[in-house]
This record gives structure tokens, sequence and C-alpha cells, in this order.
């Protein structure tokens, strides 16, 4: 295999942030920007296809065969993260042209994005562990630096509590990395596999296997390490809380998906009930939490804990099915989330707040804006033929399959709590009558413009066409996941080459 | 010595937990130093330590125990350059920090907590 196509994704990102070095202006900057962004869309499409047509690609970095040299492996997984990933570039290098002050911050806000971007992908596509840590740090350097972009008061506030629990979980996998390293003296990941695949210590590998557990809890959120991501996903811009929202998180459970199914697969019994424990009271504890808040983005910021908690229990189901569900979930849900916090940003533009009290008659005033809200909430809320319903209708057919009933009953119940939040924000927005303290106030309309709603036309489109081609995706996530539980091919490719 | 490095890792990991848990931002950062390099002097002992020998083979033949193992070398090298940029970084947002609120005190952070 050409070593050129696998390392697109993070190639592209290196160039344009090198090109945004040197830029000064915001319209420079943006048009750079998306035209960056479009070309990482057409690489991933690319390699979405050549991983549909010829199976796992992968290469070794520096001309070390695996697993000394570095390797960089796209399976149907990665490839699946990377297509979704680049579309929600796209939307928000377009949604990022409105960023306030923008004639100063503009530039650096591009330029922190690709850097953000090329570790995200960085992370989808390497097969090595101590690199995955490396894209981990160069991921949060720049998230660390977009929280706090603007430098308000709150944003400060809310970055602290960012870097400090973020901080730990890194050094949490950094320790993981010794101790497993000390163990079985690799870090190439289909060598280790490969090596823990007869391995019967399994006491001394969950040593190393909780640590992991904790740095990717809490960078996916999860139940009891979860209270960093409401503290902060709402002080900061919104432009960057959409990307976090939409990307973030899920890069921690995409490497839970990949530890977990690859190599740390000795204790079954121990994992899959902790996992189906975490998973449970991570949806329930989201979702609840969620009902209580009136403010748009805490709702939302909720929403996404909620959520981990279903690609959680398609992990804990450990059938094909249930890991093709949670992946598809994941999916779904970067879209979804994503384009909700979109439309929150377009609420605010509208009305100057995020408080769901203060705002009201949107539905009057703008239909387009409540049909774009619409499409994300009810594929959320899983309501059919959007890719939510599917996202759902899989796991909890997996769940009942597998005889895991209580984990399906849960699931099953906190969609009721997201529908509740859904309805919530729908009711106080469009529905409801703007209060009329706030009628005298504000005598300006605001008038969205066609590049403001681009974005959230984007994703609408795209989580429609996910809902009604719901059959291929699915056979996609399916195949991912039936690769994933057997392991031998991955291996196969990354050990021998191909 | 792997014993009393593996104590010293002890030590500073309390120390660096210790120091999380107050409530001025300095001491929080003092806290992660600590924490990080306890974390790289653990790595750096996951390989063991041979001391007096060169870390790459040679080809006399002798036997491969004998050899210090480069990698976690390789791996601390870049834990600790990431672990400086990060530090650095945080050190410059406690310095705007303190710009804005005129305060080092973690307590006064409460208000992104509310409704």
């Amino acid at each position: 295999m050409n070593m050129l196509p696998v390392v697109l994704p993070i190639l592209i990102p290196l160039l344009f942030m090198i090109l945004h070095l040197g830029i000064r202006r915001a319209r420079i900057a943006g048009i750079l920007g998306i035209a960056g962004s479009l070309l990482l869309l057409v690489s991933a499409v690319f390699i979405v296809l050549e991983v549909y047509r010829s199976g796992i690609l992968s290469t070794v970095a520096g001309g070390w065969d695996a697993p000394f040299g570095i390797s960089v492996v796209i399976d149907q997984m990665s490839a699946l993260f990377l297509l979704v990933t680049s579309i929600i570039v796209v939307a928000i290098s377009i949604f990022a042209l409105n960023f306030p002050g923008k004639d100063r911050y503009l530039p650096k806000f591009y330029f922190f994005f690709f850097s953000l971007i090329l570790g995200v992908n960085g992370a989808f596509i390497t097969g090595d562990i101590f690199n995955l840590y490396v894209w981990f740090e160069v991921m949060l350097l720049s998230s660390f630096v977009l929280i706090t972009l603007g430098f308000s008061k709150e944003q400060l506030q809310g970055g602290i509590k960012y870097m400090a629990m973020n901080l730990i979980g890194s050094l949490f996998f950094l320790a993981g990395i010794g101790l497993l390293y000390g163990k079985t003296g690799t870090l190439n990941m289909a060598h280790l596999a490969q090596i823990l695949m007869d391995d019967d210590q399994s006491l001394l590998i969950n040593s190393s296997a909780m640590l992991f557990f904790l740095a990717f809890g809490i960078k996916a959120a999860v139940f009891p390490l979860f209270f960093w991501l409401p503290a902060s996903y709402h002080t900061a811009n919104i432009t960057v809380t959409s990307l976090f929202a939409g990307i973030l998180t899920k890069v921690g459970v995409y490497a839970l998906i990949r530890f977990f199914t690859l190599f740390f697969v000795q204790d079954p019994l121990f994992w899959h009930t902790h996992l189906f424990l975490i998973a449970g009271l991570t949806m329930l504890i989201g979702g609840m939490a969620a009902t209580s808040k009136y403010e748009t983005r805490q709702v939302l910021s909720y929403h996404i804990i909620s959520q981990i908690g279903y690609m959680l229990m398609g992990l804990a189901i450990f059938t094909p099915l249930g890991v093709a569900g949670g992946i598809f979930f994941a999916l779904h849900n970067m879209l979804a989330k994503t384009n909700t916090f979109v439309v929150a940003g377009l609420i605010n533009r509208m009305r100057g707040t995020y408080s769901l009290k203060e705002v009201g008659g949107l539905f009057k005033e703008s239909p387009l804006l409540a049909v774009l809200f619409i499409i994300p909430a009810f594929a959320l809320a899983g309501i059919p033929p959007l890719s939510g319903f599917f996202a759902k209708f899989i796991l909890i057919k997996a769940g009942f399959e597998g005889g895991h009933y209580l984990i399906t009953g849960v699931a099953l119940f906190v969609g009721l709590l997201t529908l509740y939040s859904m309805i919530k924000i729908w009711n106080e927005a469009f529905l409801k009558k703007m209060p009329e303290e706030r009628q005298s106030a504000s005598t300006v309309k605001v008038r969205l413009k066609m590049i403001d709603v681009l974005p959230s036309v984007i994703l609408g489109t795209v989580t429609i066409l996910m809902g009604i081609f719901a059959s291929t995706v699915f056979d996609f996530t399916l195949q991912a996941a039936e690769s994933l539980l057997d392991p031998v091919v991955y291996i196969e490719s990354v050990m021998n080459g191909s | 010595m792997e014993i009393l490095l593996a104590i010293l890792v002890g030590v500073l990991y309390t120390a660096g937990v210790y120091m999380l848990l107050r409530r001025s931002i300095l001491k929080f950062i003092i806290g992660i130093i600590f924490l990080s390099n306890a974390t790289n002097l653990l790595v750096f002992l996951s390989a063991g330590i041979v001391p007096g020998n060169p870390a790459f083979l040679e080809s006399t033949g002798n036997e491969i125990s004998t050899y210090a193992d480069p990698l976690p070398q390789a791996l601390v090298l870049t834990a600790v350059v990431i672990g400086l940029g990060i530090v650095v970084y945080l050190l410059a947002v406690k310095y705007r920090f303190f710009n804005e609120t005129g305060s080092d005190d973690l307590d006064q952070l409460k208000p992104t907590e509310k409704e």
C-alpha cells in the first residue's frame, strides 16, 4: 500500500496549520480554512472508498517494520470516524466565520482548529499506543487554547476546570503505557493483541487496563468522571463548544472501543459487568441532569454525557451487532450533537441569550430555524426515519438478543428523558410566546443570512441521509464491528504489511 | 536502585495529589509537575535499570539482557517535552486569570457551575 493516502488525514491539517501561521486578515483565513476542510473531506471520502474496496490500510513510519516502526492503520472503524469528523470540520469551519472579535481571533482560531483536527485524526489512524498518547496531547493542548480563546473571566474559569481533569487523565494514560510496556515489551497495538491473546495473567493486565479506562473515561466523560464537561463546555465560545461536543468526547469512546476489543479481552466477566454498570449510570445521570437545566448549552452538555452511555453499552454487549450499534450511535451522535449546538448558537444570535426562560416565539419568526432544530433533536430522541432511531434500534435489539434486559430497559427509559429535554427546548424556544419584558427590550430583529444557517443545513442533511441509507451505513459498521471482534485480519495486515 | 526509585515515585505521587487538593492555582500547577515527573519516572522504570551498559546491541554476541532498553528513555524524553509545554501553558493561563480576577483561589471558580 502506498504510504501517502494513509497519512493524508494528518498531512492536510498540518499543511493548513502552517499556512495559517502567516495570515493576519480574517477574510483570507476564513476562505483558507474552508478550503482546507473541504480538502480533508475529499481525502476522507477517498479513504472510506478505499477501505470499503480493499480492507484495512496500513503502513509504517520511518521505514522500520512493525512492531518497531510506528504503525499507521486505517480499518473500517477509523475510516468511518474520519469521514464523520471531516463532515463536522467542514460545517464548523463555515460556522466559525461569525466568531466574535473575528478580526483579531479568526486566524488564531483556524490555526488551533487545524491542530486540533491533526490530533483527532492522528488518534484515529495510529496503531501505536505511545503515538496515540502524543496525538491526545496535541489534541488536548489545542483544545486548551480554543476553550480559553477570547480570554473572558468565565472562559478562563471553565478552561482551568477543563485542563485540570484532562491533564490528570493524560497522566493516567502515560502511567498505563509505562506499566503495559513493562509487562509486554511492546507498544504496537497489533503486536500487543498478539501477545495478550493467549495470556492468562489477567490480574496483572487489568491494572494497566484500568489506568487506560480511567484515562479514556475522563476524555469520554463517563459517569463518575464527567464533572469537568458540564462545568466548562458552556463557558467557551459556541463555535468551539460545537466542535468539542461533536468530536472530542468521541475520541475517548473510539479509544475505549479500540483498546477493549483489540487487546484488553482477557477478563470479559469483570470488564463487561463494569462497562454495563458505567454505561447505565452514565446514561441515567446525564439524562436526569439534563432535564433539570434551563440553559440551552447546559442541557445539551449533560446530553453529551447521557449519549456516551449508549456507545459504552454497545461496547459492553460485545456482540458484532452491539459493537456495530455503538459505532453507529457514535457517528449519528457526532453529527446531531454538533448540529444542536450550532442551532443553539443561532438562537443566541437572534435573541442574545442562552437561557430558555428568556427566549420564545422563534417558530413564528424563523420557521427555517425551527426545522433545522427539529432534525437533530428528533434524531437524538430517536424518531424514525432519522439516524438516531436506527442507532437506538440496533442497540436495543442487540441488548435483547444478548439477554441484557436491565440495561436495555434503562436505555429505553433514558430515551424518554432525551425526548423530554428536546421537547423542553422546543417548547421554550420555539412554541411559547416571547416573554413580555424581553419583547420591549429587543426591538432590533436579527435576520439570519444563508451563510449562517449553512453549517446546520449540511449537518441536518447528512443526518437525514444517514437515516435514509441506514442499511448501507449499518452494513459498513457491522463490517467494522466484525473486524474489531475478530482482530486476526487487523493483526495480520499490520504485522506482515500489505 | 529500582526499589529506591519506586519509593521516590510513590512519594512524588503522594506529594502531587496533596498539592492538587490545595485551593491555590499555583499549588495545583506544582502538583501537576510532581505527578507528571512521577509518571515519567514510572515509565522510565518500566524496562528495568541496566547500569553501565550501552543501549544498542553490538555484533559481539553478548546477552541481550545486559543491554539497556532505549525505548522507555525515548518515551520519557517525549513525555518530558510535552509536560514542559503543558506547564508553560498552565502558567500563562494562571497569569491571565490572576490579571482578570486578582485571585489565586480555586474556590473563586464556582460561578460556572450555576444554572
